[in-house]
């Protein structure tokens, strides 16, 4: 089952490596993993998008709370949680497709953010599933080039994940 | 008051009480070897190979309790030590290594002797710091041995730049340190204690399993206790052995591979097992699968989460200091109404006798081949029992294990977990330091021996009296074995071929060297030995060349699926 991992550890040199490197040793998972700093310049938010049976998850959880720059692990899927993500997609717009591709991406919420006479820069927020939904409604050769973050995830409600 | 990087790194060591330092010297660590010179609080052992270095302040932590030092250079340095490394952290020992590396304006060039040490070591340490800033420095190495120490213990490495231990700067070492990414200190939960005593009490064919962990948070004590209160049969690990008094008659010798038939199928059927600072470890209880088929309840003790239901789901778990857990159940068991059931208890010790019976330790004797297990049998009888064993690994680790009884922790040290040949002769080393007048014996192999044999020169500089008892079959032994059981007997380069001739070697080395190949000769051999107390004794044993390791469950059976002896091969 897919889970989503809210980390929030050390914002040292060297800390993703201790969390990625653990993945790779004990044969887990990884579908995304991003990291960033939080407001608290000390430490660095990652969630990581994994999966596992239930043995697995909690092995993947306590191996991660025994990694000395990790401060809290939380299982979102453990709760009611928010995941988004951010896509950027280059695709071939000339002539007839360029109105059927604005038509798309305005369907789907996007912004166009770079243009030129032959191509569109698309920027599109959302889940996975809609994330993946809008690149099947392109037209697959249409697509030159697409960036995604992988998810951020955060938890519903007045509930936080502090240090 | 300013003190250089170098200074700094030694006046640490000194306020955490660290008595010897095991190390080699090389460029980068120049400034830490100079501020040492101008020392004598903290004495250095020079040994011959970085992986020497790790081993003896291992066996040092493994035979006093109190962390191991090591000090290596950059590049090779540490690529020497790694093995070192990673041996303590599989079995979680207290260590801090200290590295030097390239100066920080050098580290990515690739500079000479250059390695990226932190990414090497990351997954064998239980952490490890690049220091920067001198300013960090001491704060850093606090953190190290605080790490090392506390919770499940591990080694923790510290890289240090040559500039960072030339630059000056103030000294000061925290009296205490917090992190609030690491809090180890973990007490389980009184409800769960109280529930585990009564599923305890409520067991018609309790078994207590006790490994490494006990050894290391010093529950020896308050497991015995438990265990006589209980009146239940104890196994103990490879790593557990002397946790629980090797010649009690609640002892029922050790479990897995090589373990006693009473105690595989011990733990294969009790209806309750209390699992101590043990980890279901696969040369434990083999295969998992196979170990799940019967219906057990299990509650299990260990200080490290992660160790709880890995291999195997753990119904009751406790997760805290082993002694400070077992004290606990200790006090519940006093105020508890109920025991167990006397008659159940009584049927169930018939059944284990009746497994005893079968004697899987016997073996045929001889009297004209010597044979290993009469060897280390002798050993016991001529040590008394008391002296600190260490090995290498193969046949002849299991057979000290085996056959030597020990009767209190910190007295058999070997590498378990990771199972590193060479680990013998510096661990011996190390353990003589920690015990200046205790017995140190080095049960080892001709194969094994050579991979750290360079540590003789050690021993006589530092007047180490270590006795090798070499138990030389002329074969790669466990190699062999499992190649004659379960490769068609082809044995592929085990032979041990252009042996080196061990007397003349170790008196080249300024020791004693005893050659033995009667087994009339094995005990005075070993009498003479121990009586040369201030001399290392180099004894060659010619052991049967063709005796295999018994009981033994090959990898992936279950523990019932036992060979007892040639017969069932």
């Amino acid at each position: 089952m897919r889970h989503i991992l809210s980390l929030l550890l050390e914002n040292e040199a060297g800390a993703l490596s201790r969390v990625a490197g653990l993945f790779s040793a004990r044969g887990y998972n990884i579908e995304s993993l991003t990291v960033a700093p939080t407001e608290d310049p000390t430490l660095s938010r990652m969630t990581i998008v994994t999966n596992g049976s239930d043995e697995i998850m909690e092995q993947i959880t306590k191996q991660l709370n025994k990694l000395v720059d990790v401060v809290k692990v939380f299982d979102l899927n453990e709760g009611r949680h928010i995941e988004r993500e951010l896509m950027l997609v280059k695709v071939r717009a000339e002539a007839a497709s360029r109105e059927e591709i604005k038509r798309t991406v305005d369907i789907f919420r996007g912004r166009i953010i770079d243009v030129t006479d032959k191509s569109y820069t698309i920027e599109l927020t959302g889940p996975r599933d809609k994330l993946d939904a809008f690149l099947e409604a392109l037209v697959h050769s249409c697509i030159l080039e697409t960036v995604r973050t992988g998810a951020s995830g955060i938890g519903r409600g007045e509930w936080t994940l502090r240090a | 008051m300013q003190l250089s990087g170098a200074e700094i790194t030694i006046r640490c060591l000194e306020e955490e009480g660290v008595e010897y330092i095991f190390g080699y010297p090389g460029g980068a660590v120049l400034f830490i070897y100079d501020a040492l010179f101008q020392q004598d609080k903290v004495k250095h052992i020079l040994v011959r190979h970085e992986q020497a270095a790790l081993h003896a302040a291992d066996a040092y932590a493994r035979a006093s309790g109190r962390p191991g030092v090591a000090l290596v250079t950059s590049g090779p340095g540490v690529t020497n030590a790694v093995t070192g490394i990673a041996t303590a952290y599989m079995d979680s020992i207290p260590m801090v290594i200290i590295s030097g590396q390239v100066p920080t304006a050098a580290i990515g060039l690739d500079a000479f002797q250059e390695v990226d040490t932190v990414g090497i070591t990351r997954p064998c340490v239980k952490h490890n710091f690049l220091v920067k800033r001198i300013e960090d420095l001491a704060t850093t190495l606090k953190k190290a041995f605080y790490v090392a120490t506390t919770g499940r213990p591990g080694p923790v490495l510290v890289d240090i730049p040559k500039d960072v231990s030339q630059q000056m700067a103030e000294f000061v070492y925290p009296a205490s340190i917090a992190m609030r990414s690491y809090q180890p200190e973990v007490k389980a939960d009184p409800v769960q204690v109280r529930n585990a005593v009564e599923v305890l009490l409520q067991a018609r064919r309790p078994m207590v399993y006790a490994g490494g962990g006990v050894v290391l948070g010093n529950a020896a004590e308050p497991l015995r206790k438990l265990v006589q209160a209980l009146g239940a049969p104890c196994t103990t690990t490879l790593m557990g052995l002397g946790a629980y008094p090797g010649n009690d008659p609640l002892y029922v010798g050790m479990p897995g591979m090589h373990g006693t038939y009473e105690a595989n199928l011990g733990m294969q059927h009790c209806d309750v097992l209390l699992a101590v600072g043990a980890r279901f470890d696969d040369r434990v209880i083999g295969n998992p699968q196979h170990f799940s088929v019967e219906g057990r309840r299990i509650i299990h003790i260990d200080i490290d989460p992660s160790s709880i239901s890995k291999r195997v789901r753990v119904d009751m778990p406790l997760v805290g200091d082993v002694g400070e857990v077992l004290g606990a159940m200790l006090a519940q068991l006093q105020i508890s109404q109920k025991r167990l059931d006397s008659q159940a208890l009584t049927a169930w010790w018939q059944q284990i006798e009746e497994w005893r019976g079968r004697q899987c330790l016997h073996y045929e004797g001889s009297s004209t081949i010597i044979k290993p297990q009469f060897v280390v049998e002798s050993l016991y009888q001529v040590t008394g029992g008391e002296a600190i064993v260490t090995s290498d690994v193969g046949q002849h680790q299991m057979w000290a294990a085996q056959y030597y009884l020990f009767n209190r922790p910190r007295q058999w040290l070997n590498s378990g977990g990771l199972g590193t040949m060479g680990f013998g002769l510096p661990a011996a080393m190390g353990a003589q330091l920690a015990f200046p007048d205790t017995p140190v014996a080095c049960v080892t192999g001709e194969a094994s021996i050579q991979m750290c044999i360079q540590e003789l020169s050690t021993c006589k500089q530092y007047h180490l009296p270590v006795k090798i008892v070499n138990l030389n079959n002329r074969y790669l032994g466990m190699v062999r074995q499992w190649q004659q059981i379960l490769h068609g007997n082809r044995y592929s380069e085990s032979y041990m071929d252009a042996l080196p001739d061990f007397v003349k070697l170790a008196e080249s080395y300024g020791h004693v060297g005893l050659r033995i190949e009667r087994p009339e000769d094995v005990e005075p051999a070993l009498r003479e030995a121990f009586s040369l107390k201030n001399r290392v004794v180099f004894l060659d044993f010619q052991t049967d060349p063709t005796e295999n390791v018994f009981p033994m469950v090959k990898a992936g059976k279950g523990l019932t699926e036992m060979l007892l002896g040639a017969e069932d091969l």
